[in-house]
């Protein structure tokens, strides 16, 4: 006889099921019949590497910095496209170099366009 | 079954033919010392030994040992290996105090033993003992990893001894047994108090 293709499922969920439960049964058991939990306020407290923890974990970040994240995200893209620039530097016909300064002056307009709106300096 | 109920001299028997029996208490401590997972935690030139004791040629990991854990929640032996200055003490006590029960310490070397060399120093704690409870001590400056591997081995034979039940309970099942010890803070000269009377039996000298 065969048995049912889900049965096979069924065995699978149970097995799944019964993996994880039975060892924290297990330790819950354990819990209650041999060790009693000791908690404590060392035990408790936050783990930072045995020194007392300063202050809240959730505290507000000023988002003012996203901007220079942006900049220097696009800089290092662009950084990049130099990479095959500087290694076929001395076989570049004179056009090529060319459309890289220019390539570079567009960077360079950009870093002083965000200079000058303020971008680079923190935000107090 | 629980434990004393068996003679041995029957247990030997019935292995012979092949039929084994345990306890509780023996599986439970079978499974603790070989699944000794230590801190991982060096403070001085112990540590590079203690290192090497994890690395290949040495191979904790055939005690079961060598799953260092980043994080005392999941450690069961903390391994004192190098010179505690008074300014990490406080630490080692509370990172011991985060440990879970059953917990055990190694000191490893002559500083985490008393001081060491820097006996005489203002700043170097005289024996990582005043603060917490040892097991194993280990002398040497700093031990080579045999001798750590031989602590170690000293300290799953102590595990296997503990028992679960009855009179000689080990310690960290009683529930009124400390799991915390107090943390050392700065004073003006030294740290406060400069040792756990609780914890620190210091060996009654004799003069003749």
């Amino acid at each position: 006889m065969t048995p049912d293709p889900y049965f096979f499922l069924v065995v699978f969920c149970g097995v799944a099921l019964v993996f994880p439960v039975a060892p924290l049964a297990l330790a819950w058991l354990w819990r209650r019949f041999f060790q009693a939990p000791k908690p404590g306020a060392a035990k408790n407290a936050t783990y930072e590497c045995g020194i007392e923890s300063l202050g809240e974990a959730q505290i507000q970040f000023q988002s003012q910095f996203y901007l220079y994240c942006i900049i220097f995200l696009i800089f290092d893209v662009e950084s990049i496209f130099l990479v095959p620039f500087a290694v076929a530097f001395t076989g570049l016909p004179f056009g090529a170099f060319v459309a890289i300064l220019i390539f570079l002056l567009l960077l360079l307009e950009g870093l002083v366009w965000a200079w000058g709106k303020g971008c680079l300096t923190w935000a107090k | 079954m629980m434990e004393g109920e068996m003679d041995e001299g029957l247990k030997g028997e019935l292995q012979k033919q092949g039929i084994w029996v345990t306890s509780m208490q023996e599986l439970y401590n079978w499974g603790r010392k070989n699944s000794i997972w230590p801190l991982q935690f060096g403070l001085a030139c112990c540590a590079i030994e203690m290192i090497a004791t994890a690395a290949s040629r040495y191979d904790i990991a055939r005690f079961g040992g060598e799953v260092f854990r980043p994080s005392p929640r999941q450690a069961d032996l903390m391994i004192v290996a190098g010179t505690v200055t008074k300014k990490m003490a406080p630490q080692i006590v509370r990172l011991y105090n985060q440990m879970p029960d059953p917990k055990y310490v190694i000191s490893m070397g002559a500083c985490a033993i008393s001081g060491g060399p820097f006996k005489q120093g203002y700043n170097v704690l005289k024996g990582i003992d005043r603060y917490i409870p040892v097991d194993v001590y280990i002398p040497g400056c700093p031990p080579r990893p045999e001798a750590l591997l031989h602590a170690f081995m000293e300290l799953q034979r102590k595990i296997d001894g503990q028992k679960l039940t009855g009179k000689g309970k080990a310690e960290f099942l009683k529930a009124n047994t400390p799991s915390e010890f107090p943390v050392p803070e700065f004073g003006a000269h030294d740290l406060m108090p400069p040792a756990n009377p609780d914890v620190f039996h210091p060996p009654a000298i004799e003069r003749a």
